[in-house]
């Protein structure tokens, strides 16, 4: 069990900020939505696979928008795929999370002079938390992303922030 | 195996005027000019004929010449007027192990070339493709259709060179 | 009284777990058999044709990178040996040498993700891990020549961006050493397994006649019993200084050209490329690879088609040159795009999961097919 196991001496009671508890649970077991797109989804496999592995961090690929919690955008969004990604964005269940994986999704990347067909970056259409660049993001890289998420999360709040 | 030469005169023996000219001045290969109307029949005895056999299409492209008069319509953006586009046709027999290469070219106003979807197979999505980005139309073609850029695009055919890219596409800004 | 019956339309979306990128598949189904597939592509068009009109002959080398990124050194050895037999330049044979044993490298590389994302579309999730574990080796020698893992930039028109690492060849002996043994455990693990065989055998069966009809190339070609391979029909390169076999399919346990067969010539094909590598390895002249680069790089005015052998095919590029810094039109043929069209044709009279079966044979990779 972690942390806690085997470390208390008699029966007890933990006491701990809700806030601090649905942040630590949610950060433990982000699942992700299968979404490759180009040359930066092998690299996320690749992740996911054994040398670099996704699965201790809790990262499980799913295959449904509706069963995942993030969403990888990893690769060139084109204008056909753009109105596809934000349908799929919208079909996620809160809350919902998105990393932009690589040159491309962030701003462009080296499609940015000429790509008439190419959006310069996927923040034109889906709101982005956390941006991992390099063409492509070593798996190391992108296993940094992910603990700059999980970052973001633990520092949520349940008050709502007065202007 | 027979020589671009060799096939030239068989060509030009049987389909006369259709056959416009052997252009081998230019590195590295050396074409041969064809009417866009009369390619597909051109193409067809290529196929069928024993001693040539050409039975593989290796490539099919779609070219802007743009060799045509450069001027500026009433917007004040650079077209070209005139010139033709042009398709280039790869073509090898995988029996006799020649290769030859043939060019239509139509004029850029009214682009009309004759599909070869009917002979070669492998033609259907390399013509939709020329005919999406560059924009030839090929006559008999079954499903004549944009193939890589969205179906309700617009704003032209993008690989000609006077090309001029829309700003906002379905509410999304298109220019970096 | 009869029972009334409609077609149904299925969408397997631009987002699906096993089309290998983001392909749409419009399934027209009669209950549960196949009537009509109509393949949607374009969702990965990124402007490779208008770039490389924009970019002079060497900025677009990191652009062919990523048209087929699971084989990146292959496109750059195809599109580096078309811009020199345009300016009629000769390299070195070091650099020869150091080409070949790249892109074989890169070739079992790509039959590694192959191999290893079709076992993981059939059902067999092992398979994945170990084809991924050995690709890591083969990543960490590039890395050691070119600083990078995936996209390298690494064969420049006339030469190489940098020479080998002097531990490289020990390395590469080593791992050589190492894989033959994987690939007879891969062999245990996928292909003669009862599930794996019952279903791919005898699915999406490619005559000969409408495989050349169709124009396709590479393994799909060569398990349909047709022996061609462009390293010795069409020779580039050193190819012709090497002892290679080209495996066709047999038809071992099913039909010659069903899946089985377009999966298991990409393992024989492995074998070999280990061969080829060990001897390229022994035959390594001396030599300086950068020194036939040129300064500037402006061919003639003319044109030129010239193919190399992929690991998913034949890739062509057609580059026509005014005599100018930036190329005229460069037209990539691509092979993923040729064997998508015939997708139609395969899948016809078969039932709904044989699609991915079907799919996940003809290995495609949608960088190159919507460039």
């Amino acid at each position: 069990m972690g942390l806690l196991d085997q470390q208390f001496t008699k029966e007890s009671i933990v006491v701990t900020k809700v806030e601090d508890l649905l942040n630590w649970a949610r950060l433990s077991s982000l699942w992700q939505m299968g979404f490759g797109l180009a040359c930066c989804a092998i690299e996320m496999m690749a992740t996911s696979a054994s040398h670099y592995d996704f699965d201790r961090f809790g990262v499980i690929p799913r295959p449904s928008p509706r069963q995942s919690d993030v969403i990888i955008i990893s690769g060139t969004v084109t204008l056909k795929m753009a109105i596809r990604i934000k349908r799929l964005y919208e079909q996620m269940p809160d809350p919902k999370y998105v990393i932009s994986m690589g040159s491309c999704s962030n701003c462009g990347g080296p499609y940015w002079e000429h790509g008439y067909h190419v959006l310069k970056g996927v923040d034109r259409v889906i709101p982005v938390d956390v941006y991992v660049p390099g063409c492509p993001p070593r798996p190391e890289a992108l296993l940094e992303g992910l603990l700059k998420l999980q970052e973001k999360i633990r520092n949520e709040s349940l008050v709502k922030k007065s202007v | 195996m027979k020589t671009p030469e060799e096939i030239f005169n068989i060509l030009k023996e049987k389909f006369g005027d259709a056959i416009i000219e052997l252009v081998s001045s230019q590195p590295v290969e050396s074409f041969i000019t064809v009417n866009p109307q009369e390619i597909d029949k051109v193409c067809r005895f290529l196929f069928d004929n024993d001693e040539l056999s050409f039975d593989s299409l290796m490539n099919l492209s779609g070219v802007d010449d743009a060799n045509g008069k450069k001027t500026t319509d009433q917007n004040g953006d650079n077209i070209i007027e005139g010139g033709t586009l042009s398709v280039y046709y790869h073509i090898e027999s995988t029996k006799h192990r020649h290769k030859l290469v043939l060019k239509a070219s139509a004029q850029r106003e009214n682009p009309e070339i004759k599909s070869v979807e009917s002979i070669w197979r492998h033609a259907d999505w390399h013509e939709r493709e020329a005919y999406d980005l560059v924009g030839i139309i090929f006559l008999n073609h079954p499903n004549l259709t944009r193939i890589l850029m969205p179906y309700d695009w617009e704003a032209g055919h993008p690989l000609r060179k006077d090309y001029k890219n829309p700003e906002f596409y379905h509410g999304m800004k298109v220019p970096y | 009284m009869a029972l009334k019956t409609e077609q149904m339309v299925l969408n397997m979306g631009p987002q699906h777990p096993s089309t290998h990128g983001v392909l749409r598949l419009e399934v027209e189904l009669e209950g549960e058999i196949i009537q009509s597939v109509h393949p949607h592509i374009g969702y990965l068009h990124r402007c490779f044709e208008k770039h490389a009109e924009a970019m002079t002959y060497p900025q677009v080398i990191p652009y062919v990178d990523r048209l087929d990124y699971l084989a990146s050194m292959n496109n750059e050895f195809g599109y580096v040996v078309a811009v020199e037999k345009l300016l009629g330049i000769q390299v070195p044979e070091r650099v020869e040498y150091i080409r070949v044993i790249m892109s074989e490298l890169q070739r079992i590389a790509s039959h590694l993700v192959a191999i290893g994302t079709y076992g993981l579309d059939i059902g067999a999730f092992t398979p994945f891990l170990y084809c991924f574990r050995d690709r890591e080796k083969i990543l960490s020698l590039f890395e050691m020549t070119c600083g990078a893992r995936l996209l390298y930039n690494y064969f420049w028109v006339g030469g190489l961006s940098h020479d080998l690492h002097p531990d490289f060849v020990r390395s590469a002996k080593d791992f050589v050493k190492y894989l033959r043994p994987n690939i007879k455990e891969l062999n245990d693990l996928l292909t003669n397994n009862r599930i794996f065989t019952d279903r791919t055998a005898n699915i999406g069966v490619l005559p000969l006649e409408t495989a050349i009809n169709y124009g396709i190339t590479g393994p799909n070609l060569r398990a349909s019993g047709f022996k061609w391979d462009l390293r010795k029909d069409d020779p580039y390169s050193i190819y012709n200084k090497f002892d290679f076999d080209i495996p066709t399919g047999q038809g071992t346990v099913g039909t010659v050209g069903d899946c089985w067969d377009r999966y298991y010539i990409r393992v024989l094909e492995m074998e070999q490329s280990l061969r080829i590598i060990e001897q390229a390895l022994d035959q390594l002249p001396e030599g300086d690879v950068t020194s036939a680069i040129p300064k500037r790089i402006k061919p003639p005015a003319g044109q030129i088609y010239s193919r190399v052998e992929n690991p998913k095919g034949e890739l062509g590029y057609f580059i026509i040159s005014d005599g100018s810094l930036n190329p005229f039109r460069v037209k990539v043929r691509g092979p993923s795009f040729v064997h998508l069209g015939v997708m139609n044709e395969l899948c016809k009279g078969h039932m709904v999961a044989d699609v991915i079966a079907i799919l996940g044979s003809i290995d495609i990779v949608l960088g190159e097919v919507d460039r």
